[in-house]
């Protein structure tokens, strides 16, 4: 379904802007013809990867304002593959129920540090953004903090919320460390449809 | 059909005690952010002095909330898509350790407020039973009128 580049850098630009996106800002963005794009784009759609809606793109209403406009946002539910066949979210929801049963979230949170710590200092990139992007994160900037528009553990945090996301800050805790990165702190900031953590520039001393 | 919750938290100390300082300064931002919440419909309050906690029979190191939301998308929203979150995370700090399911939830017909004893007697059916139509958690969740549990996201039944 992706092995076609116009496919795959359209599904990138849909699923990257976090909103509705329109048949015409699609091809501009990846600079393909108009009639292209919206062949792949409704290719994705019927293979649920985007989800497609209509919706007047401009203010106006009323006659004369004209028809709705085709517009496609990132489909909801998660495609995996794996080869040969692995199941590690079944493992990981199992564990996650013990965890609970133990009452072992500050071990869980401590071993996610450590995991984040060993993941950024092993990685290739040297900076948050490109560590964030590598994992799968989606991160981007709004007021002055980075913000993660992809939860890569989305499941198992509406599962078990509370553990999941104290794990996921404690394991960018654990990035920055990797890094070497200062200046900047991870915080909970959770909003809907997003992932919980945000991350803030510290307060410099004058 | 509206969604009531009641949850309730054995304190470590006094409410007025300094380990609960972090907690009560606390409590009125996170008041904030729930009745300004999508989907907010009510909650119990002792006085508009939101750092007052409700007091009641049930023994003074116990803390209850309880409230009414539009759905469970709604209170699902504030309680882990929101600043709620964070006092959740420091729970430990705060409230004692508990074996027993402190948190539940059942239908009430719109306009409906649930009083405390009613709120109760919903936690007393949840520890003895577990869950089920008339009280039930996020995890085991019930639409209204369903006796079978939502299926889970996970794709692992309950």
């Amino acid at each position: 379904m992706l092995a076609d580049p116009v496919r795959r850098e359209l599904y990138r630009f849909v699923a990257a802007q976090g909103r509705d996106v329109g048949r015409n800002e699609a091809a501009e963005a990846i600079g393909v013809q108009r009639t292209l794009a919206a062949f792949h784009l409704d290719k994705l759609v019927e293979a649920g990867l985007l989800e497609a809606d209509f919706r007047r793109l401009n203010d106006r209403t009323g006659p004369g304002s004209g028809r709705p406009a085709k517009v496609y946002r990132r489909g909801g539910p998660e495609r995996m593959v794996s080869l040969p066949p692995r199941d590690y979210r079944t493992l990981a929801l199992v564990l996650a129920e013990v965890v609970d049963q133990l009452d072992g979230d500050e071990q869980a949170e401590k071993a996610a540090r450590r995991t984040g710590e060993r993941l950024a200092a092993a990685s290739h990139e040297t900076g948050l953004m490109d560590v964030l992007v590598g994992r799968g994160y989606e991160p981007y900037e709004e007021e002055g903090r980075i913000r993660l528009r992809n939860c890569p553990f989305h499941v198992l945090a509406e599962t078990h919320p509370v553990l999941v996301c104290s794990m996921n800050l404690a394991m960018c805790e654990g990035m920055l460390r990797g890094l070497g990165e200062d200046r900047i702190a991870a915080a909970l900031d959770p909003r809907p449809g997003e992932c919980c953590v945000a991350f803030i520039a510290k307060d410099v001393p004058e | 059909m509206h969604l009531a919750q009641l949850n309730v938290a054995h304190l470590v100390a006094p409410i007025d005690a300094p380990e609960l300082a972090d907690f009560v300064a606390a409590l009125e931002p996170i008041y904030a952010v729930s009745d300004s919440a999508p989907g907010f419909v009510w909650r119990m309050m002792e006085s508009d002095d939101p750092t007052e906690v409700i007091t009641h029979e049930y023994g003074d190191d116990l803390l209850v909330n309880v409230s009414v939301w539009e759905s469970r998308e709604a209170l699902w929203n504030f309680v882990y898509r929101s600043a709620h979150l964070e006092i959740l995370r420091r729970r430990r700090e705060w409230f004692a350790r508990t074996a027993v399911p402190y948190t539940l939830m059942w239908w009430v017909p719109e306009g409906h407020t649930p009083t405390l004893g009613e709120a109760m007697e919903r936690l007393a059916l949840i520890r003895a039973q577990g869950p089920g139509p008339e009280a039930f958690t996020f995890k085991e969740f019930y639409e209204p009128g369903s006796s079978t549990p939502s299926p889970s996201i996970a794709g692992v039944p309950h």
